[in-house]
């Protein structure tokens, strides 16, 4: 074994590149409290003052800085500090804290446009080389884009495509670098590319061979990253400081090569705890030594930043990065993957205060040790901070070493990535469906003509038959529009250190979404159970729905609407399916919307519903505002029932609570959150974003964003500072349903 | 033929009528008329919705989980509930078969044959007494103090689990003396476990608005910190566990 090994029990991870084997033979769970917790360090607390200034700054600017020439690469910028005395953990994405790189192989109009928006201008030289010379995944993407496609794109019956900037949502295993140095993993390399020296050399092969060399090429610029900042990477970790800034190096690495909408973390807390945990034992590090450094790497994380254009902000607003880190969960040998570490990374929540980056997910069991689930619900009543998912749904499918990339889509570390797909809008489907494909707004053509639905009131059976047919033409649409986007970015922006912490053989997933769940399932309900008349303008386009009696709706848990619901999924899911996709990836699905409810709703006309032309969507899976009358948990019941097997890209639950309506008191609050979580994920619930706040408190924020430099919310599948956002979206998560008997 | 219940309307995440997760049924109709109601929409038996008893446990069973998990269960309240008590014996008689905790929120203004056979299905009697002194009562409900205190010993009688509710109104409920004597009383009845002091507030007068009723509190101020710290203090004194809302 390798020195740097000592005190470590050795197994299958000692000859081979295998985190899972690492953890489970080496890892100390923890089934206590947190009273061993301490707080903040006098450095951690300085260092973070001078973080909040510049925050501070930024919030009023918009952007503090941003590079307008050089790409950003691994190696583009040398060593950038804030406060070398106080910073322990080290390296920023650019020379300078908050500086935005520009990554434009993802596409060069867009760096342009957001570093106009900011009052920057982009270098002459550098808009000319990729203009010219060097081509992007933006133009690959149009070269290649059908007319269905570039139609279905603009009237937003798809959208947020990832065709003209970095897909994300791919997480390396950044614990890699830390366990065997980057050494060891090059070797590795070689090795595979070596043994794919067939006697016939198809283009499979020829695409792996490339990327295997690409991978090993960013992994010596890593090195060379790292060195500039005076550490050797080429060798493992040896000790509790360097396995965490290792990790984060090999996370910096990533983030300074690629500006993917997410740009995720993995699951590093009982990782790293390992490395503590044997430090303490020998008396190496004190506990208070220990939460500085999860401080301060957590710090690190918090400065993460991308250059985004303003509508890339209307969809995904408050700058998210989505720096996910998954957090417990529960081992394949029943033993809970909780330990000390999973507590001190929640811990940054109260020593730094709340905040929406990293995007702490707790992967909540039933079977968790009673007093992490405690403190969990505490973290939540006191920041609303953190969102759950259910690891006892997820380690069924994807074992128990996966990560979160962006909000709700597991995968399992190192072994697997995604081709993220954005989400089609089903309510624009079913208004498409009734108008004979054209589009609701516009009165284009935009699927294929046929027989509009030309009766007064309208009939269940017959909108389900046109809704199907539009959804079959609307899933091939989707997927082949994918299978260019995703070819387009492996060959012009492909993130070669992220793969590089890959194996070589990895289940790609072609990550499909739905937008409007609740509004289809309610406007079918309306239909089945009430009477919808279909109200038409002077050229028989309807463009108005008018209500007579009531109808189920989603969010009371009735089997009525609900099954409608799961219908919907599975149908869409089922049609996806029969579409091939590029390199043979998993068909995926999530019901997630981000923010982006807001804009959905305002490119979507009137629906039968009885939402009205331009009103937002409900968030995500959620129920729309308003609707769900029995409570919060009937509510919740509705969204559980959805089925994971047809969309184990996840489905995402956005839970708002006034303190009050959670009991009387702390410990009641606390007694009754723990059981509410385990009663959800235990009738098979996938995810839920746990805010609690008075409305009055959004309110005052609206009105004083000053007063609120770090309130945090969770929205769908990830959190903000609430006073990032703009005012519409405040507007929304205000009048969403709030649970306040 | 099942008997049918009036309801009002369905709570699933109930967290303040009751420990743990309840389940709370709002019953349609009651005989009080109490000044400080924040649910006049409950007081007509005519209204509200019919349920068998069949179709009411089919909704509750459905939330069984949180109730475990959580150590809750059901919770009837109203409304009086005990108006509908044939009702929801047959419910509660479905609830005890699973394994669910029930609960009542009552005046204890009613008491006859099926309330008695329904005690003996009731795990947490919560019991309101809306003042200690007979003539403020009558102000204040409408009705006479007699029956709740008989109910009161029924349940010290079956050693039933009771919390006793106390609404502070101030000019209204905060008549110190006449609390300090409820606190001597309950001093006898040692099933009453604790005491939960709730604080007046106004969230239901837009109903008395909507419903054309006159609302005579108006003009009355949510209870200062200090009366309540006041209250609870009498009702602490001779050992009885208070909670208070505020």
């Amino acid at each position: 074994m390798r020195q740097e090994w000592n005190g470590f029990k050795s197994g299958s991870w000692t000859t081979e590149v295998n985190v899972r084997s690492f953890i489970q033979d080496n890892y100390t769970p923890y089934e206590g409290d947190d009273s061993f917790l301490v707080g903040p360090t006098k450095r951690t607390l300085e260092l973070w003052d001078k973080t909040m200034e510049l925050m501070k700054l930024e919030n009023e600017k918009g952007i503090i800085d941003a590079e307008t020439s050089k790409p950003s690469t691994i190696t583009t910028f040398g060593p950038g500090y804030l406060d070398k005395e106080n910073e322990i953990i080290v390296g920023f994405q650019t020379d300078k804290p908050l500086k935005r790189g520009i990554m434009p192989n993802g596409g060069i109009r867009v760096v342009k446009k957001a570093l106009d928006s900011y009052g920057y201008t982009l270098d002459k030289t550098t808009e000319e080389i990729y203009t010219k010379n060097r081509k992007t995944h933006n133009d690959g993407v149009f070269d290649a884009y059908t007319d269905a496609m570039r139609k279905a794109r603009h009237s937003g019956i798809i959208t947020g495509l990832p065709d003209a900037y970095g897909r994300g949502r791919i997480i390396g295993d950044y614990r890699r670098v830390a366990l065997y140095g980057v050494d060891f993993l090059i070797e590795e390399k070689l090795h595979e590319k070596k043994l794919l020296e067939n006697p016939t050399l198809g283009s499979p092969d020829i695409r792996l061979r490339e990327e295997l060399s690409e991978q090993i090429s960013a992994l010596k610029q890593l090195k060379e990253m790292a060195a500039s900042y005076g550490y050797d990477i080429s060798v493992p970790a040896k000790d509790s400081f360097e396995a965490t800034q290792w990790t984060y190096f090999a996370y910096l690495g990533a983030i300074k090569e690629q500006d993917g909408a997410a740009m995720s973390l993995g699951r590093v807390s009982t990782f790293l705890d390992i490395y503590y945990e044997r430090d303490l034992k020998n008396g190496l590090i004190t506990e208070e030594e220990i939460q500085e450094l999860m401080d301060q790497f957590v710090m690190k994380l918090r400065m993460v930043r991308f250059l985004r254009t303003p509508e890339y902000n209307d969809l995904f607003s408050g700058d998210p990065t989505w720096v996910t880190e998954a957090i417990g969960g529960m081992g394949l040998d029943g033993r809970t993957l909780v330990t000390k570490s999973s507590f001190r990374i929640l811990h940054t929540l109260y020593n730094l205060g709340p905040a929406p980056e990293p995007n702490l997910t707790v992967l909540w069991s039933v079977f968790l040790p009673e007093p992490f689930k405690k403190f969990c619900a505490k973290v939540s009543i006191d920041t609303s901070s953190i969102q759950y998912e259910s690891d006892d749904i997820m380690r069924e499918v994807w074992g128990d070493d996966y990560g979160i990339a962006c909000c709700v889509s597991a995968m399992r570390l190192g072994k697997q990535m995604q081709f993220f797909g954005a989400r089609a809008n089903l309510a624009k489907a079913l208004l498409y469906a009734i108008n004979g494909g054209k589009d609701e707004m516009s009165g284009e053509q935009v699927a294929p003509m046929f027989a509009p639905i030309t009766s007064e009131y309208l009939d269940y059976d017959e909108v389900i038959a046109k809704l199907d047919q539009t959804l079959d033409w609307l899933s091939e649409l989707y997927i082949n529009t994918l299978n260019v986007i995703h070819y387009m970015h492996d060959k012009y922006n492909y993130e070669k250190l992220q793969m590089a912490l890959h194996d070589v053989d990895i289940l790609r997933t072609q990550a499909c979404g739905i937008a409007g769940l609740s509004v289809v399932a309610d406007s079918l309900s309306a239909i089945k159970y009430a009477k919808v008349k279909a109200i038409r303008n002077e050229n028989g386009l309807v463009t108005d729905y008018e209500i007579e009696g009531d109808y189920p709706a989603f969010g009371n848990n009735d089997d009525k609407v609900d099954q409608i619901a799961v219908d919907l999924v599975e149908r869409f899911m089922n049609k996806l399916r029969k579409v091939k996709t590029y390199r043979d990836s998993r068909h995926t699905l999530s019901v997630l919307t981000i923010t982006s409810n807001v804009v959905y709703g305002k490119k979507t006309g009137s629906t039968p519903d009885g939402r009205k032309k331009g009103e937002p969507f409900a968030p995500g899976a959620n129920p729309m505002h308003g609707r769900d009358k029995k409570g919060a948990i009937a509510s919740m019941s509705s969204v559980a029932k959805l089925p994971y097997k047809h969309s184990e890209d996840g489905i995402s639950y956005t839970f708002s609570i006034v303190p009050k309506a959670l009991g009387k008191d702390k410990e009641e609050r606390v007694g009754n959150l723990v059981g509410m979580l385990d009663g959800y994920f235990h009738s098979k619930g996938h995810h839920i974003n746990v805010n609690v706040f008075d409305r009055e408190t959004l309110m005052d924020a609206m009105d004083h964003p000053e007063k609120y430099p770090q309130l945090t919310i969770r929205v769908s599948g990830y959190a903000v500072n609430f006073v990032k956002l703009n005012r519409e979206q405040q507007l929304d998560v205000i009048h969403r349903t709030f649970h306040e008997r | 033929m099942a008997k049918l219940g009036r309801i009002h309307s369905l709570e699933s995440f109930g967290t303040v009528d009751g420990p743990g997760i309840r389940f709370v049924v709002f019953m349609q109709g009651c005989p009080l008329r109490c000044q400080f109601c924040h649910n006049p929409d409950t007081w007509d038996v005519n209204k509200g919705n019919e349920y068998t008893p069949e179709s009411l446990f089919e909704e509750i069973i459905k939330y069984k989980s949180y109730m475990d998990y959580s150590g809750g269960g059901v919770t009837f309240t109203g409304g009086e509930p005990l108006l509908q008590a044939d009702f929801i014996l047959e419910v509660s008689k479905m609830c005890k078969r699973e394994g669910i905790s029930v609960s009542i929120d009552t005046s204890g203004f009613i008491y006859n044959d099926e309330v008695e056979e329904l005690l003996d299905y009731t795990d947490l009697v919560l019991l309101d007494i809306k003042n200690y002194d007979p003539i403020v009562y009558k102000t204040i409900t409408g009705v006479n103090l007699s029956p709740t205190m008989k109910f009161l010993n029924h349940l010290k009688e079956k050693n039933i689990a009771a919390w006793v509710r106390y609404v502070v109104v101030p000019q209204l409920t905060d008549n110190l003396d006449s609390i300090k004597k409820l606190s001597d009383h309950l001093d006898d009845y040692p099933n009453v476990e604790k005491i939960e002091l709730l604080a007046f507030h106004k969230m239901g007068e837009y109903k008395w608005e909507e419903m054309g009723l006159e609302y005579k509190l108006a003009d009355t101020k949510e209870p200062s910190k200090e009366l309540m710290r006041k209250v609870m203090d009498i009702l602490s004194t001779n050992g009885k566990v208070v909670t208070s809302n505020a």
